[in-house]
């Protein structure tokens, strides 16, 4: 995997970037949360899809969520947990991060994120039924 | 040597799918189309059979006089479906398992292509005069797997 500065650097300026173009009128504020938010969840679409190539089948939810929770989990935040701020804005894409993986194996769900004391951050799924 | 391959999104319609030009090509899509309900009898009775099966590769689904279709479900529920001459002499098992792997890993590098929307049909567009370079890398994602395409109608790899 590639050093882990290269992603946080991006994430920066990803999020300045496009708040700076809020300021300048383009989008109203609250669509720059949802801007990052679907950035985060193609990325996360385009990694489920690298990670489960080896994986064996799933045979039902519950294996997914297990899968979610062990390997995805790990994996994509083992590096990255102790990094994360107060600032919903920093969030945003990796909220939609989680909403993409879950997405591309077939859960629909919502993913909001809720720092109560630092550093631990808190990701509540929720998943709709079909 | 492979005469038919597709690739089948979540919701059953077709990303890519490429058959040798000489033939009816119709009848192919037509094959493909019909393998979607074996793929689906497969998946569903996975699930409920107590056989521990939790392989990707679905193997044969149907034979016919000619050609023998063979399935390969990825975990984000994307179908791949081959079709092989049955008058080549008979591809082993292990043979078509190598093809798809190669399948869902050029699948993989479609997926992480930024330029790439998940649900769109996987096709390298002719350049056009003024776009945005943004297309070349595109263009080249999409004739990589093309390419890898062609070559599993030449040869077996």
């Amino acid at each position: 995997m590639a050093d882990e500065a290269l992603f946080l650097l991006l994430h920066n300026e990803l999020v300045s970037g496009v708040y700076k173009s809020a300021e300048q009128g383009e989008v109203e504020n609250g669509r720059c949360i949802t801007k990052l938010e679907n950035m985060g969840f193609r990325v996360g679409q385009g990694l489920i899809e690298r990670f489960t190539k080896d994986t064996a089948r799933f045979k039902d939810e519950l294996d997914i969520m297990k899968f979610i929770c062990k390997d995805f989990w790990t994996t994509v935040f083992k590096k990255q947990i102790d990094n994360l701020r107060t600032n919903h804005q920093y969030l945003a894409f990796t909220c939609g991060l989680i909403r993409g993986g879950l997405s591309n194996l077939g859960i629909k769900s919502i993913v909001t994120a809720e720092v109560s004391s630092m550093p631990a951050c808190k990701f509540q799924v929720m998943i709709q039924k079909s | 040597m492979a005469v038919c391959v597709a690739v089948i999104a979540k919701e059953n319609y077709p990303l890519y799918i490429r058959s040798v030009p000489t033939e009816n090509e119709l009848k192919f899509h037509y094959m493909v189309h019909t393998s979607l309900d074996v793929v689906d009898e497969k998946i569903s009775a996975m699930g409920k059979a107590l056989v521990d099966q939790r392989e990707l590769y679905l193997g044969l689904l149907y034979p016919t006089e000619d050609y023998k279709v063979y399935g390969y479900v990825t975990n984000s529920k994307v179908k791949f479906v081959m079709v092989v001459d049955s008058s080549n002499t008979a591809l082993r098992d292990n043979e078509i398992r190598s093809m798809f792997r190669k399948l869902h890993n050029s699948y993989t590098d479609v997926m992480c292509n930024p330029f790439y929307n998940p649900g769109d049909r996987i096709q390298s567009r002719q350049r056009v005069e003024g776009q945005v370079s943004s297309l070349n890398w595109t263009v080249s994602l999409c004739r990589a797997f093309d390419s890898m395409v062609t070559s599993m109608m030449i040869q077996v790899c």
